[in-house]
Parts: structure tokens; C-alpha cells; sequence
């Protein structure tokens, strides 16, 4: 069984995004960038069931700038045995984005694809649900629980109700929530033996997608700023002020 | 053309968030139709049918939309989109899971979380967990949009007598079957929409000690959060954290102790109403985002607030 991951380079969590004065969009220049915190959980997830003997190959996808080539690296480093990384410049919407995985899925035909179950740059949410709509295969988002089961996977989502379990047949999506693993560092040897493994690069356009935007941005704002609060003395007066100020307890 | 709103519902009631998500799409366009796709839902298409915003109700049903499967879905509202300029739903787990199966049937780019519509093709949306807003417009013919429910308020729920038509429901997707589903049956609210969340942090210093902050939240009818250091500690399991990649949190009352305030952490909470922070350390970035920021040993301040609360004659719940 083969197992294609998606993975994407976004600003890391841990920095203070800044919007650009032009307001424009967000600064990137000389910014930390990192792989999207739950598509880690996605190449854990793969990594561990080729680890179990149930899988075969797992093949690390990126789209995005020459530089998205660190993030497929990375992947390679915690055990992805190839990468593949599809350049292309510019704000790539989900839409254009699955539809550049299912020519990949077309050429690699991999019995399933993982992905992270959102970006946390555009906080979309889209791109695993509309592949699945392009191969017309089962999905199952918000996973913290995947088991193998012959020919199916029975799946544990995370839902706002509690948890929800569906069996999907493979060949099918998976879109991992941050519950379902523990993504693991690489190790020093890992990185180097990384380095050696390949990644085929391709061009977005050579593959026949229209990647040019459908949506505007018409412009990238600071949220609203909230009014200094106060520092009160006393638990009492804390509690006073929720209670007669701010009317909310 | 008008709107075509997904009703959410668990095939007896709608679920409240379906409300909001009706002022959402109202505000797009006055003409609302709602479709609503379950199994011997006819109760739930009833109450759908009573929202005055709400001019026509499309009812599907059949078995196999019973667990509410995105796959057996879709096929249904992509062909019923063809009268429709917009699909309009919440970005809950539900809307999340169906709405970007539709759009890349439709060949549409999805518009994501709005929390503002601007116009009908124009919306506000917040990118990077809260930290910019972006506001976009959609040059896509038909348009996929769900909505923030927080953002908007929910509609009215009587008064209305909207038509309900019955559509031919589509075929079964046959290779996802639902096999269980376990609500949370917690007597606390649930954590994304709960009108107080109280959180810990590192200052919790063990799991043990989130008894504490248990108590206050049984007293407020608050959901339990925690920050990331927290949950990584190993105090508290990870349903409960609260930031850029854990859950974003609007409540009425978001009370933090023991947080510094991480970036990540301030990017889930930072919209809530009103801000209380405990902390020891008065130069804690969390005071810069909190309404009432009390100085304290949390250990010496939740005992007092405890003490505080049961003091009130009333709490509102």
C-alpha cells in the first residue's frame, strides 16, 4: 500500500504575524516558516503504518515555492521514503491546490492520501474534501483515530458533538486533527540520510491546471485592537467588576 | 437569484447554529430558501419552515441520510445549486466536513469562516487564527460561503409559514458507512460554544490542581480550557486547548490563570467578550489582552474567587 502526504510550508505558529503596512497581506520576508502543525500529524500517521508492515512506500507532496522543497525535506527526514514538490508561485486557493494532488494521485495512484486537516495560514479547511470530491472517494476529516483494516479504514473524527466513527474503503482521503499522534523530531542521522533521498519537481503548469486565483484579496487588515483593560487588587473587586461592569457572570 | 441555506439538525430538531447561519445568508440576499436533508426529519423541516426569513424550505429524505454522510450529501446540493447564486452554511464540523465537496463539484473557490458579509460577492474573513483579517471577493459565478455562527445572531425562530417542498433524494455513496457516533454527554458546555470558558496554563503546575479551576467552572457553567504548555505537560488532555491550533474561543467570559499568553495561545481566545487574567507575574503578555488582569498567586486567587462566587445570590448561567 502506498500513502500520499500533503504537506504545506506556512509561517510558524510560535511567530507574532504582522500585517504589512500596503496592507497586502502578511509579512514572510526573514519570517520562521515550518511545516503546517497537523499535516506533521499526517506524515507521523503514514510514517507509523509503514513502520506496522501495512504500508510500502510513503511519498511526501508539497506545492508551492522552490522553498516548499524544506518542507517536503522534513518529511523525508521523519520517514517519508520520496518527495515530490510542485512549483508554483503566488496564492494557490485550495481548489487549485486539490486539483494539482489528483494529477499527482493520477500519476502515483496511492491507495490513500493524508493531509492535515486545515492550514493554519489561510485556515481554510477545504483542500482534502474538495480532492475527495475530484476522485470521488470516501472521506474522513478531523481524524484522531485511523485503523487498517483490509481493504478499509475505520476512522474516529472529531466532531463538535464528540467523536464520530465511519469505515471508509480504500482508496480514500484522510484529513488528520492534531489528537491523532505525536509527531516525532528528526533525528541528527535522519537528516542527513534525508538529504539523500529524492524529490522530483514539477512545474503547476506542465500539469495542466489553471492555478490563477477566483478570489480577490482585496486587502489584509490588523483585527480590531482591544481597549487596555485595568489591573484590579483583590479577588472581591474582581469579582464585584464581572459582576456589576461587565454584567457577565 | 437567491440563497440556497444548509439546514444543520439532528433529524428531530434544528441545531441551534442553523439561526445563525439564516441571518448570515439573509445578509446576502433576502430571498433564503433552506434545504434540509435527513431521515423522517419532517419535525425538524417544520421548524425550518417557521423562520420568517426563510422563504421556501426544500425537504430530502431518505435512510441513508440519516448520520449525515458528506458523500451522500453533496451529489443533492450541487444539483439543487443550479437555481441558487449562493450555498450558505456554518463552518462547524458539519459545514466544514460537506460545504468543499459541493464547491469543487461547482468548480467554485470556497469562501471560508466569514464573520462579516460586506456584499453579496464581498466578505470579511479571518486568516492566521484571528490575527489578520482579510477581506475578499469572489469572482466565482456561484458562490460557496459558510459562515462563523458566533459572528452573527441567531434569527428569529417563529412566525414564519415557508412553503416545504419535497426534493427526490440522490443515490448512496456506497463506500463510507457511518458506524457510531458518541456525543459528549458532559454536564459542562462544550468548549466552542460555551458562554464561559475558564482555562489553566503552566502555572497549574500538575493535572491535580486543575481541580481547582474544575470548581469554578461548576459554579459558572463554564467549559474547561488549557493552554498549549498545559496540554504538553501533560495536566489535561488536548480536547481542552484553546489557540491557533487547538480550538479558537469567543465566549462572553474568558477567564486565563496560570497563562502567560503565547502568540498561539492569544490567536484562540483574544475575540472573547471579556478578558480575565490571573497570573503571578505582572509582565505576562496575557495582561495586555485582558480586561480585569489580577495580580496573584492563583493558588491563594481561585479559592478566593471560589469563596467570591458563592456569595452571589445569583449567577447567570
Amino acid at each position: 500500500m502506498k500513502i500520499l502526504v500533503a504537506v504545506k510550508r506556512v509561517i510558524d505558529y510560535n511567530v507574532q504575524v504582522r500585517v504589512k503596512e500596503d496592507n497586502t497581506g502578511v509579512v514572510t520576508d526573514n519570517v520562521k516558516m515550518s511545516t503546517n502543525p497537523p499535516d506533521d500529524n499526517a506524515i507521523e500517521e503514514a510514517v507509523k503504518i509503514k513502520e506496522a508492515g501495512k504500508a510500502t512506500e510513503v511519498i511526501a507532496v508539497s506545492i508551492g515555492e522552490e522553498k516548499a522543497q524544506e518542507t517536503v525535506r522534513k518529511a523525508l527526514a521523519v520517514g517519508a521514503d520520496r518527495g515530490i514538490l510542485v512549483k508554483a508561485e503566488g496564492i494557490i486557493e485550495p481548489l487549485a491546490v486539490s486539483k494539482l494532488l489528483q494529477k499527482i494521485v493520477e500519476k502515483e495512484k496511492p491507495d490513500l492520501v493524508f493531509m492535515g486537516k486545515q492550514a493554519i495560514d489561510d485556515d481554510c479547511n477545504q483542500t482534502g474534501q474538495m480532492l475527495s470530491a475530484l476522485l470521488n472517494w470516501p472521506q474522513a476529516t478531523f481524524a484522531s483515530k485511523i485503523e487498517i483494516k483490509d481493504k478499509k479504514l475505520e476512522v474516529t473524527r472529531e466532531i463538535d458533538e464528540g467523536l464520530e466513527t465511519i469505515e471508509i474503503n480504500i482508496p480514500a482521503i484522510v484529513t488528520c486533527d492534531l489528537r491523532l499522534n505525536e509527531p516525532r523530531y528528526a533525528s541528527l542521522p535522519n537528516i542527513m540520510k534525508a538529504k539523500k533521498k529524492p524529490i522530483e519537481q514539477l512545474n503547476a503548469s506542465d500539469l495542466g491546471v489553471d492555478t490563477s486565483p477566483r478570489i480577490e484579496q482585496i486587502k489584509v487588515e490588523e483585527p480590531p485592537k482591544r481597549k487596555a483593560g485595568i489591573k484590579v487588587s483583590s479577588v472581591a473587586e474582581l469579582v464585584q467588576k464581572l459582576k456589576n461592569e461587565a454584567k457577565v457572570i | 437569484m437567491s440563497v440556497l441555506l444548509i439546514a444543520e439538525h439532528n433529524n428531530k430538531e434544528l441545531r441551534p447554529f442553523t439561526l445563525n447561519a439564516v441571518t448570515a445568508a439573509s445578509q446576502i440576499d433576502g430571498d433564503v430558501h433552506a434545504v434540509i436533508i435527513g431521515q423522517n426529519c419532517d419535525e425538524a423541516a417544520k421548524s425550518l419552515s417557521e423562520l420568517p426569513l426563510i422563504k421556501k424550505v426544500i425537504h430530502v429524505d431518505a435512510p441513508h441520510y440519516q448520520n449525515f454522510v458528506a458523500e451522500n450529501f453533496a451529489p443533492v446540493i450541487v444539483k439543487l445549486a443550479e437555481n441558487y447564486s449562493h450555498v450558505v452554511c456554518s463552518a462547524n464540523t458539519f459545514g466544514k466536513n460537506l460545504m468543499p465537496r459541493i464547491a469543487a463539484a461547482l468548480d467554485t473557490s470556497q469562501i471560508s469562516d466569514i464573520i462579516k458579509v460586506i456584499s453579496p460577492d464581498t466578505f470579511l474573513r479571518p486568516i492566521y487564527a484571528g490575527n489578520a483579517f482579510a477581506t475578499v471577493k469572489s469572482n466565482d459565478t456561484k458562490k460557496c460561503v459558510t459562515i462563523r455562527p458566533t459572528s452573527f445572531d441567531p434569527c428569529e425562530s417563529s412566525g414564519g409559514s415557508a412553503v416545504i417542498e419535497k426534493a427526490e433524494p440522490g443515490e448512496e455513496f456506497g463506500h463510507t458507512k457511518f458506524i457510531k457516533r458518541e456525543e459528549i454527554k458532559s454536564d459542562r458546555p462544550e468548549l466552542g460554544t460555551a458562554r464561559v470558558v475558564i482555562s489553566g496554563g503552566r502555572g497549574m503546575q500538575n493535572g491535580d490542581n486543575f481541580k481547582l479551576i474544575t470548581s469554578i467552572a461548576d459554579k459558572l457553567n463554564a467549559a474547561i480550557g488549557a493552554s498549549r504548555a498545559a496540554v504538553d505537560a501533560g495536566y489535561i488532555s488536548n480536547d481542552h486547548q484553546v489557540g491557533q491550533t487547538g480550538k479558537v474561543v469567543v465566549p462572553d467570559l474568558y477567564i486565563a490563570v496560570g497563562i502567560s499568553g503565547a502568540i498561539q495561545h492569544l490567536a484562540g481566545m483574544k475575540e472573547s467578550k471579556v478578558i480575565v487574567a490571573i497570573n503571578k507575574d505582572g509582565e505576562a503578555p496575557i495582561f495586555s489582552v485582558a480586561d480585569y488582569g489580577l495580580e496573584a498567586d492563583l493558588f491563594e486567587a481561585l479559592p478566593q474567587f471560589l469563596e467570591e462566587l458563592n456569595k452571589l445570590n445569583t449567577i447567570q448561567k
